[in-house]
This record gives C-alpha cells, structure tokens and sequence, in this order.
C-alpha cells in the first residue's frame, strides 16, 4: 500500500489545479464587464450575446474541441500568426488548454455573475450614482461586496469545472506528460492501460476535493445569508 | 430658482400617456407632488435626479441641467433622492452608508445626532426596522448638502406614529438646511402639515397648482366639516335607511332618506359632510 501511495504521481493533479486557477482568473477579468452589461442592457442583442454565452454548455465538447483545433492549430490564420510571431502553439500545449478552458467554462463564469448583478435593488445603484460616484466605483464598492456569494459561486464553479474538464483538453491537448497530462485525462488513460488501483487513487483523490471544494462554498454562502439577512 | 418645462412619452400599462410639465419653484419652497399612481410623478422625479431622459429643458440657480444639446450627468446633479424602498447600501454599516456620499464626518455625526441615529451607527441596514431605514436613507441625502432634495413618497410604507416623528424631522432638515424640497406623497396631513405648495398631476399633466389648505379642503358652502370615502353598502332600517362608508381607515354609519337613496349606488365615491347636527352626503 505504501509502495502504491509513494508512486502516484500528482503531476497530472498540479497540472489541473493550475489550469483551472488560470482560467478562472482570466474568465474572471473578461466575465465581470461582460456579465455586468447583460445585466444592465436592455439592447436588443443582448439575447443573442446571452445564447452564445450559454452555448458551450449545451455543444459536445468534441464540438468545440474540434472548432477550437481547426480555427487555433497551425494551418490556421490565427494559430499560424501566434507561432510565428511569438512562437507560441496554440493547441497540444499548456497555453493551447488556456485558451480552450476560457471557452469551454465561460458560462459557468458569466451567469452566476450576471444573474448576481440583476438581483441587486437597481434603486441602490442609482443611489450610488446619485450621491457622485463612476459606475466603476459604483461596481466595485457597491454591487461587487452584495453579491458576495454570486462571486464565490461564479469563481469556484469555473474552477471546479474546468478541473473536471475531460473532452476539449484531450481534443486540444492531447496527453503530454507535464504539458496537457491532467487529472481527468490521466484517469482515462489509466483505465484504458487497465491500471484499476491507480485510477481508484485517482478518482478518489478528485471525488474528494470536488466535494470539499463544494461543502466550502455551501458553508460560505449560508454564512453570508446569515449575515445579510434576507436580502441576498 | 427651479425651471423645468418637460415632456416625455411614457408607455403605461394600458394607454400612452405624455408627461408634459411646466413648473417654476422658488427656493426654500416644500412642494408636494400628489396625484393617482400611474399620473407620472415618480418619473418627474427622476427626470429631475436624471435618472431618466426627456425632452425640454431645467435649470436650477442658472445652471442648465438638461436642455436640447446637454444633459448633465445624474452624478453632477448634486441632489438628495429618498427612495420609497429605502435603497441603503446593504454591505456597510448606517455610518458608512453616509460617508460613502461624502467623507464629512462632522456632517454625519451631526445628522444621526439628529435623527437619533448615533446608537446605531455601526449596524447594518438589514439589522433595522422601516422608520430606521427611513431616516438613515434620509441623512444619506442630506449628506451631499444638497440644494434639491427629492423625496419618492418616503413614509409610506411606515405606520402612523412613526409617521409623524419622521415628517417633523424632514421638515427639520429642510428648514435647517435651506433646501428646496420636492415630495410625492397621497397623505393629505402629511401634505398639510410639510408642504407650502401642491402640485397635483393627472395623465402627465399639471390640474392643480396651489396652496394646501386651497387645494385639499374640500368643504364648501356652509359645510363645517366633509370627508371623503367610499359606499360600502345601504341598509334600510324600519322607515330610515343606513349608508355605510368607509372613511381612511374607519367604517361609518349616516342616515339618510329614501330620497337620497336613488341617487346612490354602491361603490361611488362620496363626500359626507355636516351643516348643523344631521351629516348630508353628496355625490
């Protein structure tokens, strides 16, 4: 037992664990003034930025994986312009799982914040305009601290999302050990090599943070709701 | 001096309606804006606070707030805004909830002070009750030492006694501070005791234009006293009949003849009012 233990390698869990912080911060920079104008907007795209928003929860994601390759692989104006110039590859890399996570756990990201922005009081905001604040500071001091738990949400279900992520990071990533080998792939693989014990350890190890991640959340907001009574 | 002379379209729930005002107040005056709901006066407000667009223009001491080619910015307005729900940054505390308008502490000390606010100052706004909010929502507006203060019927959500606490200290502060002080309400005590002058619109337009006491005393000719209400139901009792109304929030009896029964019909508004010892109704 010991023996299994010391050899499990965690490489594929670091892996995970930094593509998932990337993307949520990244989708966290890109979903904030995006979900705050849907939230505002009574344009008459709105529905339609809404559906395309939502569609990566809806497409396979060999879909998108597959779009992803054939507008970002090499042959490609824009994958093409990126390695030439800067030498970067956008897909069977790190980089290349960036990219495609953005795309893939966007919605998780964007509706929790939206539907936070719509459920703050509009009164409160123009208060806030009112008494001479920017909408910038408006954001920040006075929606962004009310919809605390919105927050959290959007942040640790884009991560835990984009750790379980499976389909578009084999389509896009391959498997390259230390480069696009996470978690979720390397369970796959184990299971096809028929290494049961290790894709129990495995699967075990994910089924437990997943969890814990998701208790820490619920905790959280109960707390909050606590706190700020009945409003959020 | 206050010019505002607006017009604005407004889709309501079963017709069109256009806002159409023309109004010139003087400073330090206490207007009330009273009206049905749905007659426009929540959005004139708002028109003022520039939280809505239309058409026209206002000035204020000189300064063009909206005209054809320029709207200022609600932010530049400079006004106090109470609104009905209170609307209180429900993140911070009753004490930051003024000095996130203005870092003037001495004004907020002064103003809680006033309002007998001071105990409560670290508290967050769900931790009070409806009169406490009220008045926090109300030294909020005060903090941007405004020159126009804009009250979107404060108190109505408020029971009576608080009522009347609150209406003395806004009219305290209005006083105090020498605003210019624009109230909706439908209370006609309320509007008795605060306002020098009534606005009262119907459809988007001004009907009614005056001092309090000329425009909500309804008596006339030798009545000594008349009050509104509602015909609930009429009994005929032996030879008398009974007319059962409802006045505010109190249910009377009147007698009256047969003769004044067929006038009548369930439902319609009417206004008893006495001469001598025995209460008339008219129509």
């Amino acid at each position: 037992m010991i023996d299994i233990l010391s050899n499990i390698d965690f490489a594929p869990f670091i892996l995970s664990f930094k593509l998932a912080a990337l993307t949520s911060f990244i989708l966290f920079l890109i979903s904030l003034p995006l979900a705050w104008y849907l939230s505002q907007t009574s344009s008459k795209i709105k529905p339609f930025l809404e559906a395309i928003t939502a569609l990566p929860i809806v497409l396979p994601p060999s879909v998108l994986g597959f779009y992803i390759l054939v507008v970002l692989g090499s042959n490609s104006p824009i994958g093409g312009f990126f390695e030439q110039l800067f030498d970067i590859k956008l897909v069977f890399s790190f980089t290349g799982l960036v990219v495609a996570s953005c795309f893939y756990s966007l919605p998780f990201m964007v509706q929790p914040l939206q539907s936070g922005f719509e459920s703050i009081n509009k009164n409160m905001l123009e208060a806030s305009y009112i008494a001479g604040k920017s909408k910038f500071e408006t954001i920040l001091k006075v929606a962004l601290p009310n919809i605390k738990p919105s927050l959290l949400t959007a942040i640790v279900v884009t991560f835990a999302h984009t750790i379980g992520e499976f389909g578009v990071v084999l389509m896009v990533g391959g498997s390259i050990p230390d480069e696009t080998k996470v978690a979720s792939v390397a369970i796959y693989e184990m299971v096809e090599i028929m290494d049961y014990s290790m894709a129990h350890i495995y699967s075990g190890i994910m089924v437990a943070i997943s969890f814990f991640v998701l208790l820490a959340v619920y905790i959280f907001n109960a707390k909050q709701n606590k706190k700020f009574g009945k409003f959020i | 001096m206050i010019q505002i002379d607006i017009n604005k379209n407004l889709h309501g729930v079963d017709k069109n309606m256009n806002l159409d005002i023309n109004l010139t107040i003087n400073q330090g005056d206490f207007i009330a804006l009273s009206g049905v709901s749905g007659s426009g006066k929540t959005t004139l407000l708002r028109i003022l606070a520039g939280l809505e667009d239309a058409k026209g223009t206002i000035k204020v001491h000189n300064n063009i707030w909206l005209d054809s080619n320029k709207k200022l910015p609600v932010q530049k307005r400079e006004i106090g805004f109470v609104f009905q729900d209170y609307a209180l940054f429900e993140n911070m505390s009753v004490e930051q909830n003024l000095l996130f308008v203005n870092k003037n502490q001495k004004l907020a000390d002064e103003l809680l002070e006033l309002t007998q606010l001071t105990q409560l100052k670290n508290r967050l706004p769900n931790r009070l009750s409806g009169g406490q909010k009220q008045r926090v929502s109300l030294c909020r507006a005060m903090m941007s030492q405004p020159k126009l203060l804009l009250l979107d019927e404060p108190l109505s959500a408020l029971d009576l006694s608080m009522r009347n606490k609150l209406q003395k200290e806004i009219l305290a502060l209005h006083k105090k501070f020498d605003i210019t002080t624009i109230m909706v309400s439908h209370d006609p005590s309320e509007i008795y005791k605060l306002a020098s002058r009534v606005i009262v619109l119907q459809n988007g337009k001004i009907t009614d234009d005056g001092l309090p006491k000329d425009i909500l005393l309804k008596t006339n000719g030798s009545a000594k006293f008349s009050f509104e209400g509602e015909l609930l139901d009429i009994k005929k009792v032996d030879v008398i009949y009974i007319a059962i109304i409802s006045i505010a929030q109190q249910i009377v009896e009147v007698v009256i003849s047969q003769d004044e029964v067929q006038n009548l019909q369930i439902g319609q508004n009417v206004r008893v009012g006495t001469k001598a010892f025995t209460p008339t109704l008219t129509i």
